[in-house]
């Protein structure tokens, strides 16, 4: 009895889902097209639902989500292209609905950022290595007495780790 | 009565923390080794303390007693045993006092370590105990895990039923040994910054003992990641595996950090230079750990992934992370100019590949870290709001960090001071022709044609192709007589197959990454009992759903058949949407089968109807090709990692000779 009281429970939550208060969400309906329809999943994935948490309407089970799945889909069925679809959503939604920012003003650090590091670093390496410029040209020349001494060193088998490296250093 | 006990020793776990610390810096200051011994003492029984109160805790959940706020909160008579323990870590109180256990347990392993030199162990020991201070402050004064409840109520109220998984049971405890280990490399690097002399044997003896902490750091992040990401490919029921979601990358930059400064400080160690820049790296890695503790706590951000939002612990953690970090680079920017130490090498060397490795991946961090809050501080500037998803990381992280994958397989090459570029060109020419087969070769099998993805593939055969060609130029396999390759194989350190497993390991990852990436395929449709649905070269038929009843909760579970699309090679699945009263809400079970290398993933969605009215299901159809490699790679690497942490010859013995040296 009681199994059956709880399957019917269970049903009843299932069936309900977890939106009690909104409506049920539209079903998907893939577009005919196949190329269609793979252009919209792809939107799918760089449009946020807006009211989740950090989740792309391609993978929430939310009204919304359901709901701007059925737009994209409608208005590339009508022949928008995937920019005007862009421009639309934020215009409606702002720039937040989309999981790529734009590039402005505001958004120049975060695109440009990384590749400004790597440049910088790579700078700040060849200013270095140009700095101890004299030191560098050292590894052409033959050896110096201290570096003899201690090639001897090491080929009669003392510690090799140790580092008399006495100099200033390039790093 | 019990729990009042763990909550007595919590606070005497806090106050041993103080006594640590003070009697650290007492002794620091007297040379004295007794005060010194003192604060060993402390930092061991601060340990035992607060393994005690963890006990107690998880003792509180396995017996239920929800007079105890934390469990009434999270637990529930009807969940599972290994549920109910693991609870004790599910909440935020209860996962910052394993952060503490795992804290003050490694403080006691460094208060117990042998060789290193009484200053810098006695500066180490006092900033770990003041590390352990705030973190126990922090636990006691806000979160206490052991608050009780008047009246107790009859029954709890369950822990979030997504985490009610065993991947997920696992994940924290070892994803905070990954994290917390960083504190002792922070540790360590602010005694360096005390202790340390210029141009001395005390780098590399530095660089031996602080490698360990960042490899096995390393090695617990990368398994604890690898699980999450397992998790949320599995029980989300998304089909994904990583989002660029905002606290996956608070995850992410600690272990590019530690990353970044295993490879760094086998230079310290080798070759005793870049030592300014190892210190750095490990004040960096463990900043980053208690920036992932402060934005996964404090609510600031909105993720799956989040624990309750609470401003008061939010400001509370900031101040803890402003107040150590700030102090500690505070201190880095003030001792390292003068920190000069090591030997000199030409840009084409061992080092300079490593400085390349560094470059990359702190510039990789550097993107996770600008993604991760730069819609938070725009929002506060400007109060624009923007979000930063998978397309960003997919034009900045992606392209950096497949410049310095293209590059690593020369590194190992080269030799250290002055390497030979045409020598490891000649060395890597048989790996870069395999290679383009490879690329090809990926390029053929997959429909449809993506250049790219092509690429990628190379660029992943690359990495296995050149961590091999390595492993063969160590072992002359080919150009020597198979037996003296294989005595040479036995005589490689522990070290070297660490290192060409963890970057096989990264190539395998990237071979799965990319393919499952370029070529996965998605189906959705409403299907009725004996309806079928395809996604790629594999159907899905529903042949039943039947509703189950599970220890917390009830379920619709669904039975599928997947074959081939000739109907070839059946195999059942079974996939479940549940239903958990206590908390009133509905997971999904994913039903995964498996197939060589590939999954197909299936996930039973709502109720719905079928074209032609019948009562339906709608069923989520993933193929996700090579998917089993994104989860095998970073174990392959962790593995490498563990190997080469085993490899005690290079690290024990050498590091004590060393420290008599100093």
């Amino acid at each position: 009895m009681k199994r059956v009281f709880l399957s019917a429970v269970a049903a009843m939550a299932l069936s309900a889902s977890a939106a009690f208060a909104e409506p049920p969400p539209i079903p998907d309906r893939p577009l005919a097209d196949a190329a269609q329809e793979a252009r919209a999943q792809a939107l799918f994935d760089d449009i946020r639902c807006v009211v989740c948490q950090h989740e792309a309407i391609a993978d929430s089970p939310a009204a919304i989500a359901a709901d701007l799945r059925g737009l994209v889909r409608d208005q590339i069925a009508a022949g928008a292209t995937d920019e005007q679809i862009r421009a639309d959503l934020v215009r409606r939604y702002g720039d937040f609905v989309l999981f790529k920012p734009p590039v402005r003003i505001g958004t120049l650090v975060l695109w440009f950022g990384p590749l400004g590091l790597i440049v910088l670093g790579g700078l700040a390496l060849l200013w270095r290595g140009r700095r101890g410029g004299g030191e560098q040209a050292a590894v052409d020349v033959p050896l110096t007495a201290e570096e003899d001494a201690r090639l001897q060193d090491i080929l009669s088998g003392h510690d090799i780790r140790r580092d008399p490296d006495a100099k200033p250093s390039n790093d | 009565m019990i729990v009042e006990l763990g909550a007595f020793v919590l606070i005497l776990a806090l106050a041993l923390a103080a006594f640590q610390t003070g009697f650290a810096v007492a002794g620091r200051l007297r040379r004295s080794p007794m005060l010194a011994g003192a604060a060993q003492g402390a930092a061991l029984a601060s340990a035992l303390a607060v393994a005690l109160a963890f006990a107690v805790l998880v003792y509180a959940f396995v017996i239920s007693d929800f007079s105890v706020a934390n469990v009434a909160a999270n637990s529930h008579t009807d969940k599972p045993m290994l549920y109910k323990v693991a609870a004790a870590w599910g909440s935020h109180e209860g996962s910052l006092l394993l952060w503490c256990l795992v804290m003050t347990g490694f403080g006691a392993v460094l208060a117990r370590a042998r060789g290193l030199p009484f200053g810098l162990k006695t500066s180490a020991v006092a900033t770990q105990g003041l590390l352990s201070l705030l973190f126990l402050a922090f636990a006691v004064f806000t979160s206490n895990p052991f608050a009780r409840l008047d009246p107790a109520p009859f029954q709890g109220a369950s822990l979030n039923p997504l985490l009610q998984d065993p991947a997920l049971a696992f994940h924290p405890p070892l994803l905070y040994v990954g994290y917390v280990g960083l504190s002792v490399c922070f540790s360590l690097a602010v005694a360096a910054l005390i202790e340390g002399r210029p141009n001395s044997s005390f780098w590399p003896a530095w660089g031996r003992w602080v490698r360990p902490w960042a490899l096995a750091s390393w090695a617990f992040l990368t398994v604890g990641i690898t699980l999450g990401a397992f998790w949320a490919y599995y029980e989300l029921g998304w089909g994904g595996w990583w989002f660029w979601d905002p606290v996956e990358n608070a995850s992410f930059m600690p272990w590019l950090a530690a990353a970044a400064l295993l490879h760094s400080a086998v230079v310290t160690e080798r070759r005793g230079a870049l030592a300014g820049w190892t210190t750095f790296l490990a004040l960096l890695a463990f900043t980053f750990s208690m920036l992932g503790a402060f934005l996964v706590r404090s609510g600031i951000l909105t993720s799956v992934h989040a624990f309750a939002v609470d401003p008061k612990r939010g400001m509370m953690l900031l101040a803890i992370l402003g107040a150590t970090a700030g102090l500690a680079f505070a201190l880095f920017a003030w001792r390292a100019p003068k920190l000069k130490g090591g030997g000199l090498f030409a840009p084409v060397s061992r080092e300079g590949a490593l400085i390349l490795n560094n470059l990359f991946l702190t510039a990789a961090a550097a993107t996770v870290l600008l993604g991760t809050l730069y819609p938070l501080l725009l929002e506060a500037v400007s109060g624009a709001t923007i979000s930063v998803g998978p397309p960003y990381f997919a034009l900045t992280f992606v392209p950096l960090m497949a410049v310095a994958l293209i590059i690593l397989p020369a590194g190992p090459l080269l030799a250290w001071k002055r390497g030979d570029l045409k020598g490891v060109g000649q060395r890597l020419m048989a790996a870069a022709g395999l290679t383009v087969l490879v690329a090809v070769a990926g390029w053929l099998m997959f429909e449809p044609k993506k250049a790219l993805s092509a690429l990628g593939i190379g660029l992943g055969g690359w990495l296995v192709l050149g961590a091999l060609a390595e492993w063969a130029e160590r072992t002359r396999l080919f150009r020597a007589p198979l037996a003296e390759t294989l005595r040479r194989a036995r005589a490689l350190p522990l070290g070297a197959w660490g290192m060409t497993l963890a970057h096989a390991g990264l190539g395998v990852f990237v071979l799965g990454a990319v393919v499952e990436t370029g070529y996965r395929i998605e189906a959705s449709r409403p299907l009725a009992i004996g309806q079928s649905v395809e996604a790629g070269r594999w159907t899905v038929r529903l042949d039943s759903v039947a509703v189950i009843e599970g220890p917390n909760y009830l379920a619709e579970q669904g039975r599928m058949t997947v074959t081939r699309n000739d109907g070839a090679a059946p195999q059942t699945v079974t996939a479940e949407r549940r239903f958990f009263p206590a908390g009133g809400q509905t997971t999904t079970e994913v039903g995964l089968d498996f197939r060589g290398l590939d999954d197909v993933y299936v996930v039973l969605g709502e109720r719905a109807r079928a074209e032609d009215g019948a009562q339906a299901w709608n069923v989520r159809v993933w193929w996700n090709p090579w998917a089993r490699l994104i989860f095998l790679g970073p174990l392959i690497m962790a593995f490498g990692g563990v190997l080469s942490l085993l490899d005690r010859r290079l690290r024990v013995a050498v590091g004590k000779r060393k420290a008599r040296a100093s």
